[in-house]
């Protein structure tokens, strides 16, 4: 089955079956690639910032670079309460993504994000946090959000309609725009990688025309790198509008 | 017609609908490479709204993807 397309995102179980209660807690192999993310992500800031010198080295300038990175998108998007309240919030969830993606790209490794589960389970947890917060900060004045101002008032019970549609497809095209992004491209990688040992069989010409999809399947990679890193500043990105809706209702 | 046959041409159908988020994308590069052309300084601060605009158009061609993939590997 190596030239299945699918067969990279199938989940096999490493450890003996594990149950707890009712949920089925085996560790599987994309277990180990979020554990792995979120390992190989603490270690790295915990070994760059070890000496936390005024004039940092390289490492600790990666550190911080992506630090500072995500701490403006933040403060831009959502305010300073937004920074004070949800920076370690959106720091996890770029870093755990990120990490996910990138670990994803290696060849035979397992890309966790490519399981809609995973993004399902992160976009419900900022959804509800949006709707905690938002219920709890502003009360009743929260539904302002779906009542924009300025509008006439003959359009206005359609535009409250829309905007409800809006909110509550949110968690869907939250969870499905990384899941299917991740899936897509490894798809498409797998594929066209599948071309090459595909035309070297049929011989002939045909086997020097082999090199078109190798050299496609590189640059086809390289976007794949542009795509993980941008797929995770999206999703941190759109966290951040989201609570920022919840913290200030009506100023979108 | 056989069922899964169908599905497959529904696949194919639903692919279509990515080329609308493909003309979407498209216009909202072009335009912000158009406004950066003309104010180069002020360019950069417009990169949270570019990816923004960006993802949000890009969420409804995922929409019909998704569908194809439904047709494709789900429903058999």
């Amino acid at each position: 089955m190596s030239n299945d397309p699918i067969h990279q995102f199938h989940i096999n179980p490493i450890s003996p079956p594990i149950h707890l209660g009712a949920v089925d807690a085996t560790f599987t192999n994309a277990s180990l690639f979020m554990v792995a993310g979120v390992a190989v992500a603490s270690g790295f800031m915990a070994w760059a910032m070890r000496s936390q010198a005024l004039v940092p080295n390289r490492a600790q300038s990666v550190a911080e670079i992506g630090y500072g990175f995500i701490h403006s998108m933040v403060r831009d998007a959502a305010g300073e309460e937004g920074v004070k309240r949800f920076f370690p919030f959106v720091f996890t969830l770029f870093t755990f993504i990120f990490m996910a993606n990138m670990l994803g790209m290696f060849p035979y490794w397992f890309a966790s994000t490519s399981q809609i589960v995973i993004t399902a389970t992160m976009a419900l947890m900022v959804f509800l946090t949006v709707l905690v917060v938002g219920v709890g900060k502003n009360g009743v004045k929260f539904l302002k959000l779906f009542v924009p101002s300025g509008v006439p008032i003959y359009i206005l019970p359609f535009v409250v309609l829309i905007e409800i549609i809006s909110f509550f497809s949110r968690p869907l095209s939250h969870a499905v725009r990384l899941w299917a992004n991740v899936l897509a491209g490894h798809l498409v990688l797998k594929v066209f990688a599948g071309f090459v040992p595909m035309m070297v069989a049929a011989g002939g010409i045909v086997a020097v025309g082999s090199v078109l999809p190798l050299v496609l399947t590189v640059a086809l990679y390289a976007l794949e790198f542009l795509v993980a890193f941008l797929q995770a500043y999206v999703f941190a990105l759109l966290t951040c509008i989201y609570l920022n809706d919840a913290l200030h209702p009506g100023h979108h | 017609m056989d069922a899964h046959a169908a599905a497959l041409i529904g696949a194919g159908i639903a692919c279509i609908g990515m080329g609308g988020a493909g003309v979407g994308v498209g216009i909202i590069f072009g335009n912000f490479l158009q406004g950066a052309l003309r104010n180069p300084t002020e360019a950069p601060k417009q990169f949270g709204n570019l990816i923004f605009g960006f993802a949000v158009t890009e969420a409804l061609g995922i929409f019909s993807l998704l569908i194809a993939l439904l047709l494709l590997f789900v429903i058999r």
